[in-house]
């Protein structure tokens, strides 16, 4: 390959985007193909759109935190609908033992006692006795995030061609999600529900995590009184609709936040399979024509950026080996 | 030994909530733990379909060479655990059956009924059935007569991490029971809990909650096979009675007469 040669990027969900536009930001030549015929529309579209690294902290792997918290800025500057309004974790008062555990685990919050959390969300005032707060985390609307990177792709000249799935570049970054199974044995699919829903009464100003000992559950604002719930994790890799059980408990979870969400309408039940690797944390690979960017479960958008620069580096580095080999 | 299958470990280990398949591998290796459970409504393909819903899950377990014990976790009929029983034999290949029927959904409390009934359908079938029981001995008997050659009374609700509450009903359901394999079976929270059910002459202890969602589960289940370890160990030494006054540990007799 030439330093001036075309990398292609395969698969336009939230890997393979901020890949290509971070390869095309250091000045490389990009194109990315997509078999389908939109952004996003594999599980990526089913994200949460949390940028939460300090919660999630509380319950995976510190490399997530350490992986994730440089996210944020991407996004910011990446994506102007990103949001820096911190998040908010609660509990239901039998369960607020939850609250302490989740605190012990992680950082970067503030407990916030009845009249900070009525300060912080109007509507849940008087729901919830204590909160943890996380002032520095993000969200983002996934459904509008990668069609912006896309565009932004688009304006520095970089091609997605949609309804191809045979690379013919020199070098290819293997996004594809769990459709990469066949390149890579120890992928797996984490079967991931949630649900969104339309309520005129409840306004919420940045992400609710509602923390119960059996369902985890959260609730991220989309704007215009729609909300995202999820998610639900099953270690089960059976394509399909989501089942009645796990459906109960998503809107269970609404519902607990606050009963208004009991008159909210249900817009849409989504079921996906999330690719995971078996320590359920991301990696950028080595493949036979170039790098395969995967396994990342259920922080997509949280650590998407952080593999994208992982990639770019490795493609620079490579580039940078082969001049000299030229010159010398 | 269960169902004349000889362990040498006495750490049954469940294989929920864990970080990920790697700490849940890297926890049963670190426990020395022979036998994991497997919840298979949820893990599992849907109903009735036969599909291998979390086969990359369970080829991680599968690698490490343990025996599964299959559970019926979440059944809240006898209808339901029978089905899941067999879904469970013909997915693992297993006559193993932990039988889980579930009253309520606060406590987890075993529907102690439904249970006796689909132990009785389920032994009469073939199934080598490991019934999660409470301490009531009235109960272990009707399972015992159901065909039940092993019992699991609970310590304390799934989860709950209270250890053992009631550790009167325990020792009486051990003396009642002496030649019947009893494995305390939830609601342990650290390894002191395991180690007292052992002391208490029980046979093993299966744990989920307290592992997985540990700061660190690796460390952690390292901690309980030791403690389980010691509680046997202690039990085997054959361990003091408690008593109401103080017995000194040096002779009082031929003391030195000091001073006048």
């Amino acid at each position: 390959m030439s330093s001036g040669a075309k990398v292609t990027v395969v698969g336009a969900g939230v890997a393979g985007l901020t890949t290509a536009l971070e390869l095309s930001l250091r000045g490389l030549a990009v194109e990315v193909i997509e078999r389908g015929h939109a952004v996003g529309a594999g599980c990526s579209r089913l994200a949460g759109g949390m940028l939460a690294p300090w919660c999630e902290r509380a319950a995976t792997d510190e490399a997530v935190m350490r992986l994730g918290v440089p996210s944020i800025d991407w996004w910011l500057r990446h994506f102007p609908g990103t949001v820096r309004n911190g998040s908010l974790v609660v509990a239901p008062a039998r369960d607020t033992a939850e609250l302490t555990r989740f605190a012990e685990r992680t950082e970067a919050y503030e407990w916030r006692d009845e009249a900070g959390i009525a300060a912080l969300e109007p509507d849940l005032a008087g729901r919830f006795r204590r909160a943890l707060f996380f002032p520095r985390e993000g969200h983002l609307d996934p459904r509008r995030a990668l069609p912006a990177i896309a565009e932004a792709l688009a304006k520095r000249g970089v091609a997605i061609r949609f309804g191809v799935d045979a690379p013919d570049g020199d070098l290819v970054i293997d996004c594809r999600g769990l459709a990469a199974r066949d390149a890579m044995s120890d992928l797996r699919g984490v079967r991931g529900e949630m649900a969104m829903i339309r309520s005129r009464e409840v306004s919420l100003a940045r992400p609710v995590r509602l923390l119960h000992p059996r369902i985890p559950l959260y609730i991220v604002p989309r704007g215009d009184g729609v909300f995202m719930v999820g998610a639900t994790s099953i270690e089960n890799e059976t394509p399909g609709g989501v089942s009645v059980r796990s459906a109960v408990e998503l809107l269970n979870a609404a519902y607990t936040l606050h009963p208004a969400f009991g008159e909210a309408e249900i817009l849409e039940l989504g079921a996906d399979l999330r690719p995971a690797f078996p320590d359920n944390l991301p990696a950028v690979r080595r493949g036979l024509n170039g790098l395969l960017v995967n396994g990342l479960y259920r922080h997509g958008f949280l650590l998407a950026p952080a593999m994208a620069r992982q990639a770019a580096d490795l493609v620079e580095r490579d580039h940078a080996d082969l001049r000299q080999r030229r010159s010398a | 030994m269960f169902y004349g299958v000889e362990l040498s470990s006495r750490l049954l280990l469940g294989t929920a909530r864990y970080p990920s398949p790697k700490v849940l591998a890297d926890a049963i290796q670190a426990s020395g733990a022979e036998v994991v459970t497997v919840s298979l409504r949820r893990e599992a393909g849907p109903e009735g379909s036969g599909a291998r819903g979390g086969q990359s899950f369970w080829s991680i377990i599968r690698a490490l060479g343990v025996r599964v014990l299959p559970n019926t976790a979440g059944c809240h009929s006898v209808k339901e655990a029978v089905t899941t029983a067999h879904m469970a034999r013909e997915m693992f290949d297993t006559p193993w059956i932990k039988l889980e029927v579930i009253r309520d959904d606060e406590t987890l409390q075993p529907d102690v009924f439904g249970l006796v009934e689909a132990a009785r359908v389920l032994s009469e079938e073939g199934f080598e059935v490991f019934p999660y029981t409470t301490e009531d001995l009235a109960v272990a008997d009707r399972l015992v007569e159901a065909g039940c050659k092993v019992l699991m009374p609970w310590g304390a609700p799934i989860g709950s991490a209270r250890g053992l509450n009631n550790v009167y009903g325990l020792k009486a359901l051990r003396a009642h029971f002496p030649d019947i394999p009893l494995v305390v079976d939830a609601g342990l929270g650290v390894p002191s809990h395991a180690a007292a059910a052992m002391e208490l002459g029980y046979d093993a202890v299966l744990l989920n909650t307290a592992v997985a969602e540990a700061g660190d589960p690796v460390a952690m289940a390292k901690a309980f096979a030791m403690a389980i370890n010691a509680g046997r160990m202690a039990f085997a030494a054959k361990p003091l009675e408690p008593r109401d006054m103080a017995v000194p540990s040096t002779p009082v007799l031929g003391k030195a007469a000091l001073g006048d």
